[in-house]
């Protein structure tokens, strides 16, 4: 970096244009080696709680627990839309086809469905309907998914685990006996009315065997608490006997109505069915409205109850990452008050980030899209590591482009220098987007510098900031004097002004 | 001038012992109160020059404290004193009445200073502030659009030159220092940052909810 002034050497390399993040070696190489070891251990800590809260969540889900999902497009647009993945607000897209969990009426098969081609669950649902009513291919097609499409979080799908369930299947197996024994006893007599009734019993007994013991647990919960208001219609509050009874009994007489209308063969064709099939549903209706009604309610609750749970343990998982975390921290290190400074510095930075502008700090190496996000990271990394305050402000916000990371990385330097050499006891970055350029301002009230009689320390950063800002065909100024404090101005021309500017990349 | 009186408004108790030790012996301070209502109160009778205020109280905003107060005793003046990020708390609080605004990561020195400046009725930007000041009135053509005018029509930009002051204030810059970089004296900068903070409360620009709508912030 020797040579002088102009900064319009292009043909020059500056190893600090790698993709390696240049300044983290020199930040690192500053701090103590003690120091150094406590961010290890920050870093360490940070990931063992991550991942022990994650195997909670899963635990918590009955699913297999995984290693976080990166996003995956890095611009994945959770800037402004909620939780980052790993706080649980991503969902598949255009992933594999599963069964929903959260639009789950039965099964959750037309809710994956209409999750998966991006329509409304109700569609794919009355779809599913008319298809049962006018052939009842839609209620064989549903059961057949409900046993082929895994559930979300679940790997296998039923029909998969009942193949190798061998002991389900014995069990299963154990019923065809049965089977053969009423044939033959069927032909022996002549008739093949039993073997005609058992035949179905068995083979009905025989696969709910099978679906019981492979049906996810949550599931089986579901099918278990479905059941249950099901089984107290009968059994509970005396009260509510009569009711049940005087209920149970219009329904089976409207059914029985139904069916003999449908039984009766007569001229009038069209009318009599209707009629029947009319009846029959109004007894189901009136014998089970109640029942359904009541699963239908809970399955809501239940999937409320859910979404309430975990947004509670993603919140959980937050204060204790950072904020339990930090003061743990405290507590081992109050004997150490610049690293208690630091720490609460900090934890009240990244606090207020996802408290106020309601978004999660970017993860290290993750690059920043947006200059505001860029100009943050410069205050963050450079108050961690030399432990000098930065004010920043950022007027307007703008995508970043080649041109802007070189302004960045160029201010990053400027600051960085500022807090390790300027003694200042502050550092304020002012960054303003304006339609055709964006400034940024560094300034310190620190010792200042005569500009003509420059150490080379002080001239290795006029340079680098100079040569960088002049190869992306911006300008760097700096201004300083003794006793003063300086301040570095960049400015960089924006490629294209005004709103729709097109991604870097 | 005779030392302000300062009364403080904030809900920690540990906070407000840390302002009085700064402030020291160069305020008098007359009075503390950790809530909405006690405030109201005590700045009624005590009725002090300055009233230190945070923009988060338990039982709302700094600016219920701002709007009690002014029907009664218009003199009083406000100095908002937050560690609140949030623009539009803020612009609540200023919109209210306060005259200005610093960030509780202010030295003792700068705290003082800032006291004097809002009892002799000026107005006191921290860098943030101007910043957020700056955003609200971007001149944003888009923007521009479809806004209602206010009565009167200056109220809703900034001339250049308050500009150049507010992003100079921006930049980490004292009063005195805008001045001799702008070449003007310390008395011009005041009435420029006065005036824009008149424009900040009485502009019925819409922009300046639309912003920060815009930023998700309502």
């Amino acid at each position: 970096m020797g040579e002088a002034g102009t900064g319009c050497d292009h043909g020059w390399i500056d190893p600090s244009n790698s993709s390696d993040p240049w300044w983290a070696d020199s930040g690192a190489s500053a701090g103590p080696d003690s120091w150094r070891q406590f961010g290890r251990d920050v870093k360490r800590q940070a990931r063992q709680v991550r991942r022990e809260y994650l195997h909670a969540r899963h635990r918590a889900r009955g699913e297999q627990p995984s290693e976080p999902t990166q996003p995956s497009s890095p611009s994945s647009p959770y800037r402004y839309g909620g939780h980052p993945p790993w706080m649980g607000g991503h969902r598949h897209h255009l992933g594999p086809l599963r069964r929903s969990r959260d639009h789950r009426m039965m099964g959750g098969v037309a809710g994956g469905v209409a999750d998966w081609i991006h329509v409304d669950p109700t569609l794919v649902r009355i779809g599913f309907v008319l298809a049962g009513i006018f052939s009842g291919f839609g209620v064989a097609l549903y059961l057949v998914a409900w046993m082929v499409i895994p559930a979300e979080g679940e790997t296998s799908s039923m029909a998969g685990r009942v193949l190798h369930d061998w002991r389900g299947i014995a069990l299963a197996l154990s019923l065809v006996p049965v089977v053969v024994v009423s044939f033959v006893v069927g032909s022996a007599l002549g008739d093949g009315w039993l073997a005609g009734v058992v035949t179905p019993l068995c083979v009905a007994a025989g696969g709910l065997v099978l679906v019981w013991r492979n049906v996810g647990d949550e599931e089986r919960q579901l099918v278990a608490r479905m059941m249950r208001p099901l089984a107290r219609l009968g059994l509970t509050g005396s009260g509510s006997w009569r009711s049940l009874a005087l209920r149970l009994a219009v329904g089976v007489v409207l059914a029985a109505g139904g069916v003999v209308l449908l039984l009766l063969h007569s001229d009038r064709a069209l009318l009599r069915p209707l009629g029947g099939v009319a009846l029959v549903v109004a007894g189901a209706v009136v014998a089970f409205g109640p029942w359904w009604l009541h699963v239908a309610r809970d399955l809501v609750d239940e999937r409320q109850a859910r979404a309430l749970a975990e947004e509670r343990a993603d919140m959980a998982a937050r204060v204790h990452d950072s904020v339990l975390q930090t003061l743990a921290l405290i507590q081992r290190r109050a004997d150490q008050p610049q690293q208690v400074v630091k720490l609460a510095r900090a934890q009240e930075r990244e606090l207020r980030s996802w408290l106020f502008d309601r978004r999660a700090p970017a993860s290290a190496g993750e690059d920043d899209q947006m200059l505001a996000d860029a100009i943050r990271r410069i205050e963050r990394d450079v108050e961690e590591i030399h432990e000098v305050p930065v004010e920043t402000v950022v007027v307007g916000d703008c995508e970043l482009d080649d041109d802007l990371r070189a302004l960045v990385a160029a201010g990053r330097e400027a600051t960085v220098n500022a807090a390790k050499w300027s003694g200042a006891a502050s550092v304020s970055v002012f960054a303003e987007v304006e339609p055709a350029q964006v400034s940024l301002y560094v300034r310190d009230r620190g010792m200042g510098f005569d500009p003509d009689a420059v150490d080379p320390d002080r001239r290795g950063l006029a340079e680098s900031v100079r040569g960088r800002m002049a190869r992306h065909g911006g300008t760097a100024e700096v201004h300083s004097s003794r006793g003063n404090g300086t301040e570095v101005v960049l400015r960089m021309a924006r490629r294209v002004p005004a709103e729709e500017e097109p991604k870097a990349r | 001038m005779s030392r302000p009186r300062v009364f403080l408004v904030d809900d920690h108790a540990l906070f407000r012992a840390g302002v009085r030790a700064e402030l020291g012996e160069a305020v008098e301070v007359v009075g503390e109160a950790d809530d909405v209502d006690p405030a109201v109160e005590l700045i009624g009778e005590r009725q002090p020059d300055v009233v230190l205020l945070d923009v988060h109280l338990p039982s709302g905003g700094g600016q219920a404290v701002v709007e009690a107060v002014k029907v009664e005793h218009p003199e009083v003046r406000f100095l908002a004193l937050s560690v609140s990020d949030a623009p539009e708390d803020v612009i609540a609080v200023i919109r209210a009445g306060a005259r200005g605004y610093v960030t509780k990561t202010i030295s003792g020195h700068e705290l003082v200073d800032a006291v004097e400046r809002v009892a002799a009725g000026d107005a006191v930007f921290s860098p943030r502030l101007a910043g957020f000041v700056l955003d609200a009135f971007a001149t944003d053509p888009a923007m521009a659009r479809g806004i209602r005018p206010s009565f009167d029509p200056e109220l809703d930009q900034l001339t250049q030159r308050e500009r150049e002051v507010l992003r100079l204030i921006a930049r980490g810059y004292a009063y005195k220092e805008v001045a001799s970089e702008l070449s003007i004296s310390v008395k011009t900068v005041e009435s420029h940052v006065s005036a824009v903070l008149r424009k900040l409360q009485l502009s019925s620009r819409h922009q300046l909810t639309r912003w920060a709508s815009d930023r998700r912030l309502l």
